[in-house]
């Protein structure tokens, strides 16, 4: 029996009587990629804050290879191989960005109280691979900036690398990755595009959120559909991007067919990229 | 008044020693980093050396008795820089700690007529417990709340010492055996103490756990995402910041050889925020001499007589207008490799 390495079943989230998602399923399979997508407020960031243990559920769980993680705090869940970013980048401005980074070695270093008082050798030897760690996934993310000061003086796209490095710096089994193209110019999404690939070659399945359906429709093995909370479609990119209620989801009931025929075009233009 | 001039350096000299060796080693190559090691251990050694010449220059037992207390004075802010400075939890009753230390070592001392050092496992104990009682129902709460709750704690412990007949109720304890036998090797024994003191809280502000603290007081969310138990990394700065403050406590209570209530007011809390705020939050060399100053200060001023608080009032605006982040603050620049 081979438990996915992350299935969401029958998760529900309600603020008061504010439904925010409602009944969503999905499962993830090791070193895949799979999209969601859906209009803004359809409830995807409130799903990855319940996977990350920042939200509690309503209803539903999410287990990880088989284990039930629903409800654990957020670093239980990412001591169990699981790391994101946050949509509006949160990073440690005050802090150098080796720093930044140094955070996702958190839990691999081994050194005590009593090490960092007395500055034994195991003191300086994990000093030492945590900030060779990190130096190491700051070059994965391919970081041109300054690695020595304060994070909040890189541009911003740089500051997505870091986030993304520092994730990668916990060796996670399963990334979240919200809307990490936001916000970056046509090079940078290409880069970034690039960057999500090579993450899936180190063996790292990838949950992402995004608008850009250029770079979904490319990346994505499979892609998950929300609206108004609930779960509309599951499947392929190509399938899905056929499917009439995710088109209607876009661009409302009314559309008349020279719209979604527009629609159509500009999701498969998305293909060119080819994968 | 020379002598109070003289000890203010030497205890911001201690601070800069400390830094030295966490900071240099702990960036990466060892080349430019020796340059910086070196820049930094000779600013250290130079204050530790201005801290030990001091009472050779004026060793009256008032100028003794000021510079004792400014040392003591800078490990409470070495303390509270941990609490507020690095992890960002804004304690406004950390000399509950100072109080807690003392009153436990004065009790113990006075009561079953022990020296004072072997009351020193006594308090360590009493501090962490007095750090996790506190610390555990407060520290779940975010910024304004904390720092209300902290306050009412800090009032706690001093109406409690107040109303005990253990503590000596209003007029406290009188009669605690010093550590040594005169001012000048008691002052001594304290910059040692402190020296230490100040050397540990920066050596843990370099570590995995000091990073932790920054990534709590940077983004708590953040900080959770990657694995960091925040809950249980804030209490480690409780804690540790109690225990700096109670062994505070006991050199302030063999120095003074009493101890009472009036002491451990709302003000001293407030005092040492201000050397924490004054010198630069997160600042191991900034606090320490903001320490040396809120603690000098008043002392040095003294001509003014009754106006001397309000000069200290006006002088403290003034930097903090004129420098807000604090004298000497933080720079999170690293040494590059």
């Amino acid at each position: 029996m081979n438990a996915p390495l992350l299935s969401v079943e029958g998760l529900r989230l309600a603020f008061g009587g504010v439904v925010a998602i409602d009944g969503l399923t999905f499962a993830v399979g090791e070193a895949e990629i799979v999209s969601v997508i859906g209009p803004n407020g359809a409830g995807k960031t409130s799903a990855f804050n319940c996977v990350t243990g920042f939200y509690r559920p309503t209803a539903g769980s999410v287990r990880l290879r088989g284990r039930d993680i629903t409800g654990l705090r957020p670093s239980a869940v990412a001591a169990l191989g699981v790391a994101r970013t946050f949509q509006n980048l949160r990073l440690f401005g005050e802090m150098s960005v080796l720093d930044n980074v140094r955070a996702g070695t958190h839990l691999r270093i081994r050194q005590n109280v009593l090490d960092a008082l007395l500055h034994t050798p195991r003191y300086r030897r994990s000093e030492r691979e945590s900030t060779e760690q990190a130096h190491h996934w700051l070059d994965f993310a391919g970081l041109r900036g300054d690695r020595y000061g304060p994070a909040r003086a890189l541009p911003y796209g740089e500051q997505r690398r870091v986030e993304i490095a520092r994730a990668l710096a916990r060796r996670p089994d399963l990334l979240l990755l919200d809307e990490p193209a936001a916000g970056l110019n046509h090079t940078e999404k290409a880069e970034m595009l690039d960057l999500i690939r090579r993450i899936r070659e180190q063996g790292v399945a990838i949950v992402l959120i995004e608008h850009d359906m250029g770079l979904v429709m490319d990346v994505s093995q499979r892609v998950v559909v929300l609206n108004f909370g609930r779960e509309i479609a599951d499947g392929p990119p190509d399938e899905v991007r056929r499917d009439p209620q995710v088109v209607e989801a876009y661009l409302g009931r009314d559309a008349d067919e020279a719209e979604i025929e527009q629609a159509r075009a500009s999701v498969a233009g998305g293909r060119d990229g080819g994968a | 008044m020379t002598g109070p001039g003289g000890g203010a350096p030497p205890a911001e000299a201690t601070s800069e020693a400390a830094p030295a060796p966490g900071g240099g080693r702990r960036g990466a190559g060892p080349r430019s980093i020796a340059s910086r090691l070196m820049e930094n251990r000779w600013a250290g050694l130079a204050g530790l050396a201005v801290a030990l010449l001091a009472p050779f220059v004026n060793a009256s037992p008032y100028a003794l008795s000021v510079m004792t207390s400014a040392a003591i004075f800078v490990m409470l802010a070495a303390g509270l820089n941990i609490v507020v400075g690095y992890c960002g939890l804004l304690d406004l009753g950390y000399i509950a700690f100072f109080a807690v230390g003392a009153y436990t070592s004065g009790v113990l001392s006075t009561r079953l007529g022990l020296p004072l050092v072997a009351t020193l496992p006594a308090v360590l104990v009493v501090t962490v417990i007095a750090g996790l009682v506190i610390g555990a129902p407060t520290l779940r709460l975010r910024s304004d709340y904390l720092a209300i709750v902290t306050l009412g704690f800090g009032e706690i412990i001093r109406v409690t010492a107040t109303n005990l007949d253990v503590t000596g109720g209003p007029s406290g304890i009188y009669g605690i055996p010093g550590l040594t036998e005169g001012p000048v090797s008691f002052y001594y024994l304290t910059v040692l103490v402190v020296a230490v003191a100040v050397i540990g809280a920066a050596r843990l502000g370099r570590s995995r756990l000091g990073r932790a603290w920054r990534f709590v007081r940077e983004d708590e969310d953040a900080a959770e995402a990657m694995g960091v138990h925040t809950y249980k990394v804030k209490m480690a700065a409780y804690v540790v910041g109690a225990i700096w403050g109670g062994l505070a406590g006991v050199l302030f209570a063999a120095h003074l050889s009493a101890v009472s209530p009036g002491s451990f007011t709302f003000l001293q809390s407030a005092l040492v925020l201000m050397a924490v705020v004054l010198g630069g939050m997160g600042s191991i060399r900034g606090v320490v001499v903001g320490a040396v100053i809120v603690s000098l200060l008043p002392e040095l001023l003294r001509d003014l007589a009754d106006y001397r608080y309000v000069a200290f009032g006006v002088l403290l605006i003034i930097v903090m207008l004129v420098r807000p982040q604090g004298l000497w603050p933080a720079r999170p620049k690293e040494v590059a490799k």
